[in-house]
């Protein structure tokens, strides 16, 4: 099943918990203390941005017809799965930087210090021993979540029905 | 709207930004941009990093912790946040009062080079107040003594401070009742940090109570004893006319920026840029003269009292170096900006910090002349050869000095103690004009507008706006620090700024002579705001206590700790006052509904948080209504028409 990560963009507080703690997962150590100190600087896949009275934490959104996936030269950007996220081939990747540019939410990144791209990969190893998404695991008010796909229809239908049943008792239409 | 007319509604600023944006230099506006978004837990005030249990933060839409890792919950959080702020307000203010004190007390020794005894009528009324025999004491004894007595306040343990007397008995109740009394200035600020650290209070009212007791401590303690022992050693100001903005600069001429707040040490530059000698000396370098400007309230101090001109306020400190024409910013304490250093590095200007308690690293820009009172004039002289000596360094191609022709007038110099002569006239010294204006309906009520500015809110474009909408309504408007700047630069503090007044105040205005806004000086004469207001009670008609005079506050562009403290202070006192963006408490119910709301029961006064001017200042005029109702006061003779009222756009 196809996991997303979903932000109630309501309850985004800008803290950036987020960013740190994916940095954090993103380094050698995991470990706070050490990895503000690697070399290469380990770097977040998620960036908070304000909008107007709002805030929202942005990330790759593993689209099912990637564009970077479509464009990349040597591919590098690969998913191994139809329900896995996008993920990067270091070896293979060369910065050509087409998948930044191709990328119509602006989240992929050149790591200049060690010239490949990089991207929210959805914290894949975590999820497989089912844990969440650092984000996720992070957030301190909940906005950022981790779902299935496929869940989220079903609550949406799920919830609809809750308010036909509302209108029937209340003696409605 | 291009950036830099989204950042300031002044057109001097508006250039600098060009010129910043143009070069690629960073300011504060860059910078608060780049930090946004900011933390919403840092905002709402439930954030807390007092323990190493912590940091622990409050979910504020009720899911996640609701409490600290200690049990703190987001009232306690809140409340103990809060009163630190108080406490560093309270410390700034206070701390420059220690440093006048002693100045005066060496001065008094005849320890201090430079300095003199410039008003023996208040040192004489200061003596006697604290119950010093005057008799047969010359000035250097009389100054001495006062001096050690003001000094004392600082340490005192218990008693209260010497001023509060001077406050109506209503308000001195409510502080007793209140168990707000400061005992001593400093023992104040020591009981906030020992109350909010981990495991001592827990009650969000008992902690801004504390809280309240320190405000108290700096507005009838710390800065009214700097305000006091200012006009004894510098001289009470008059009124006097001066020029403001960064067109003050000249091209020409050696430029001098005096920025920070003690006018022990811009006093001294002062005196320094007249000397014949380092006048002759620029000649020698190729400048006509010293031209001297200040930025925050040390300007507002060299304003009152010497007319000095204004450069610019808080936000216009790094916009003065983008001129590429100063030759020296001089720096002591308070409101100086970590990325001057940057700055100055990208042109001539030398940066000269002056204070033991504000060291910047030094590097090629920026250098430190220690200030010291025994050898201030020397240390004064030594400052001004520096730039001097820099101003053949200047980059003539990136000098961008703004227009001569866009400088305002003002006039500043305004105390509690000369309105009773500007109003009564020579011959008969009272306050009678202004309170019978106010009975009559001419005058509606009084506001004070003060405190700093920030690029949260479009530059000066609150200060103005807000107090244009009061002059629109008859509101008699007194300012101090960056507010006053700001509106100053818009020329509401001319005479000619009565044209933005209602017919009632203009015809005041016209009558006695003087602007509509009155300049009364730094931050810590907002003391003097209070005296004023005890006068008016004294006088007589407008109320028989501080919160029954139709008056407000506000400080609509605020930024610091120091404002927190002066809130505090005011609405303690009884003055209700409006600060824009909120205070850091609004993630804690109980701490934001006490200050909005259950406080006026304590205090008689309450706070009020409101970003738009407009509706800011109606908040203001809707109280002032109020309290003219409750005094049974004649009802306006004007009413300005029904104006739309202007959706503000703060931009």
């Amino acid at each position: 099943m196809k996991g997303m990560i979903i932000v109630h963009v309501d309850k985004c507080n800008a803290c950036k918990s987020c960013e740190i703690a994916c940095a954090v997962e993103h380094s050698v150590s995991k470990d706070l203390h050490q990895a503000i100190h690697e070399d290469p600087t380990p770097r977040a896949r998620v960036a908070v941005e304000k909008g107007v009275n709002f805030s929202v934490p942005l990330q790759c959104r593993q689209c099912a017809n990637a564009p970077c996936i479509a464009l990349c030269p040597t591919d590098a950007l690969y998913r191994a799965d139809p329900d896995s996220p996008i993920l990067l081939d270091e070896e293979k990747c060369i910065g050509c930087n087409w998948c930044v540019l191709a990328c119509p939410f602006g989240v992929i990144y050149l790591d200049e210090e060690r010239k490949v791209v990089f991207k929210c990969d959805q914290c894949s190893q975590r999820v497989q021993r089912g844990e969440l998404p650092a984000c996720v695991s992070a957030c301190p008010t909940g906005a950022l979540m981790f779902k299935m796909l496929e869940e989220i229809p079903k609550e949406r239908r799920n919830a609809y029905l809750v308010e036909i049943a509302e209108c029937l008792t209340g003696g409605g239409v | 709207m291009s950036k830099k007319d989204e950042r300031s509604i002044d057109p001097v600023s508006q250039q600098m930004l060009g010129v910043a944006e143009k070069g690629g230099y960073s300011t504060a506006w860059d910078r608060w941009e780049a930090m946004q978004p900011q933390c919403g837990f840092g905002r709402l005030g439930v954030c807390c990093r007092i323990c190493n249990m912590g940091p622990c933060r409050i979910d504020p839409f009720g899911e996640g912790p609701q409490v600290g890792v200690c049990g703190a919950d987001a009232d306690t959080i809140a409340a103990r946040n809060l009163v630190r702020m108080i406490a560093a307000g309270t410390a700034a203010h206070s701390d420059h009062g220690r440093d006048v004190a002693h100045t005066v007390l060496m001065t008094a020794r005849g320890e201090a080079e430079g300095y003199a005894i410039k008003d023996e009528v208040k040192l004489k009324a200061l003596a006697e107040e604290y119950g010093i025999d005057t008799s047969l004491k010359d000035k250097s004894t009389l100054a001495e003594e006062v001096a050690e007595k003001a000094f004392s306040e600082f340490g005192q343990q218990h008693g209260e401070l010497a001023f509060l007397k001077r406050a109506p008995e209503k308000q001195r109740r409510n502080w007793r009742e209140q168990n707000v009394v400061p005992r001593g200035v400093d023992r104040e600020v020591v009981e906030i940090m020992h109350a909010s650290t981990m495991g001592v209070g827990n009650d969000y009212k008992d902690i801004l109570r504390i809280g309240t007791k320190a405000a108290l401590a700096d507005g009838w303690g710390g800065s009214m004893i700097a305000t006091d022992l200012s006009d004894v050693l510098f001289g009470s100001p008059q009124p006097i006319r001066a020029r403001l903005n960064l067109g003050i600069l000249k091209k020409d001429e050696v430029n001098i920026i005096v920025h920070g707040h003690e006018p022990t040490l811009s006093e001294m530059i002062v005196v320094a840029s007249r000397d014949p000698e380092l006048l002759k000396l620029a000649k020698e370098k190729g400048a006509n003269g010293i031209t001297l400007g200040g930025i925050c309230c040390t300007a507002n101090e060299i304003l009152m009292r010497h007319g000095i001109p204004i450069a610019g306020d808080f936000l216009q400190q790094e916009l003065a170096i983008l001129t590429g024409a100063v030759d020296a910013m001089v720096v002591d304490v308070q409101c100086i900006m970590p990325g001057l250093t940057s700055l100055a590095g990208c042109f001539h200007t030398k940066l000269v910090t002056t204070s033991v308690k504000a060291r910047f690293p030094e590097n090629g820009s920026v250098e430190h002349i220690q200030f010291d009172e025994q050898h201030a004039l020397e240390g004064a002289k030594r400052i001004v050869r520096t730039a001097i000596e820099n101003f053949p360094n200047r980059k003539q191609d990136s000098v961008v000095i703004p227009s001569e022709k866009e400088t305002s007038n003002l006039i500043g110099g305004f105390t509690a103690e000369n309105t009773y002569h500007f109003l009564g006239g020579r011959y008969r010294a009272t306050y009678r004009p202004l309170n019978n204006a106010i009975i009559e309906g001419r005058i509606r009520g009084l506001a004070g507008v003060v405190g700093c500015c920030n690029p949260n809110i479009k530059h000066n474009f609150a200060h103005t706006e807000m107090v244009k909408e009061l002059l629109r309504h008859d509101v008699l408007v007194v300012q101090t620090g960056c507010s006053a700047i700001a509106c100053a630069k818009a020329g509401l503090l001319a005479p000619e700024g009565a044209a933005y007044a209602g017919k009632g105040l203009r015809e005041v205005c016209e009558a006695v002579g003087i602007p509509p806004v009155l300049h009364v000086g730094s931050c810590v004469d907002n003391s003097r705001i209070l005296i004023a207001l005890c006068n008016v009670v004294k006088e007589g008609g407008v109320g028989e206590s501080l919160d029954e005079i139709p008056v407000a506050g506000a400080a609509p562009e605020w930024m610091s700790e120091k404002a927190i403290a002066i809130g505090f202070y005011v609405v303690a006192s009884g003055v209700f006052t409006v600060f824009g963006t909120p205070m850091p408490v609004m993630g804690s119910e109980k701490v934001s509904a006490y200050m909005t709301g259950g406080m006026e029961a304590d205090y008689g006064a309450k706070f009020a948080f409101e970003p738009d001017p407009i509706k800011a200042a109606h908040l203001m005029i809707d109280h002032i209504n109020q309290k003219r109702e409750a005094l049974k006061l004649r009802p306006m003779l004007n009413e300005p028409e029904a104006a739309v009222q202007m959706a503000a756009v703060a931009g």
